[in-house]
């Protein structure tokens, strides 16, 4: 049982991490709120793919005469491009948030809704 | 133990992100948060993804944020309409719990956390591994990758940037809202 929890750890506070920015992402009505939330869930696929590239005893993917095995380089590239869309992303939702704020003058969900409704009764 | 220990720390900075309501100091919690990473993906061997996430993560992601707080609102606004919320928070927090359950069930079949034989591990990286000495001369098994044996994915990635850019600028200068 011990065993089995070691072997495993990694992948669960992964998971724990996802399901805070999965929380945030739903459950708070603040857009701000939503992107910190979009952050943590993306940073915990990372790591989610760091750990499956871990080798037991394996040193850096660099070239060293001494190192009998090395870690998986592939996730670690895959990450490299993941990280630079993750920040486009945060960039682009935080431009179309400042835009939202200068229209109507909050960044609350439902308030933003109430207006939007408000304007459609119009 | 180190690694179980920054791991819990990233948790709990997490939850401190998330559970602020002032979204100065969350930004700030989240900027501590991927330094913490960084620490964590150094212990798992990934210097280049910690020094990019060292970098962009918590250096350009941050100020980022803090140019668009200094453009909106600061505080996070709480409406306490009573019944309806809680209700709206507890269906979110069913629907958390009921994922996270199922995706950790499905980790039970997955390969132990650093196994040599497991598939990822066996399919194609001993072929960039051996090839990145003998046929490109690099040291960097991750340069190479990246430059030269999926070159085309930085191509898109780099397309992705200057896509992101554009749409900013072009969101930002926008004068009829």
């Amino acid at each position: 049982m011990f065993d089995f929890i070691v072997s495993k750890y990694n992948y669960w506070i992964s998971i724990v991490l996802m399901m805070i920015g999965l929380y945030g992402m739903i459950a708070k009505k603040n857009l701000v709120k939503k992107i910190i939330g979009m952050n943590i869930f993306q940073v915990s696929v990372f790591l989610f793919y760091i750990s499956m590239g871990k080798i037991k005893g394996g040193t850096a993917p660099i070239y060293w005469e001494k190192a009998v095995i090395y870690d998986n380089p592939i996730p670690h590239v895959l990450i490299l491009t993941a990280i630079v869309v993750s920040i486009s992303t945060t960039a682009v939702a935080l431009a179309i948030i400042i835009l939202i704020y200068k229209k109507f003058g909050t960044i609350e969900e439902d308030k933003i809704l109430e207006l939007m409704e408000k304007e459609n009764r119009r | 133990m180190v690694d179980l220990l920054l791991l819990v720390l990233l948790v709990i900075f997490a939850l401190y992100a998330v559970y602020e309501t002032d979204l100065l100091s969350s930004v700030v919690i989240l900027s501590a948060f991927s330094l913490i990473m960084t620490i964590v993906w150094t212990r798992l061997n990934a210097v280049d993804v910690a020094f990019t996430e060292a970098s962009v993560g918590a250096g350009v992601s941050t100020i980022i944020f803090l140019s668009a707080l200094s453009r909106t609102k600061r505080r996070e606004e709480i409406t306490r309409n009573g019944k309806k919320l809680n209700i709206y928070n507890f269906l979110a927090s069913l629907i958390v719990i009921f994922t996270g359950s199922v995706l950790i069930y499905g980790t039970f079949d997955m390969p132990d956390f650093g196994d040599f034989d497991a598939p990822v591990n066996n399919a194609i990286a001993p072929r960039y591994i051996y090839g990145s000495m003998a046929e490109l001369g690099i040291k960097n098994f991750v340069t190479s990758i990246l430059a030269a044996y999926r070159g085309y994915d930085t191509l898109g990635e780099t397309t992705v940037i200057f896509t992101a850019g554009v749409a900013v600028v072009i969101l930002l200068r926008r004068r009829d809202l």
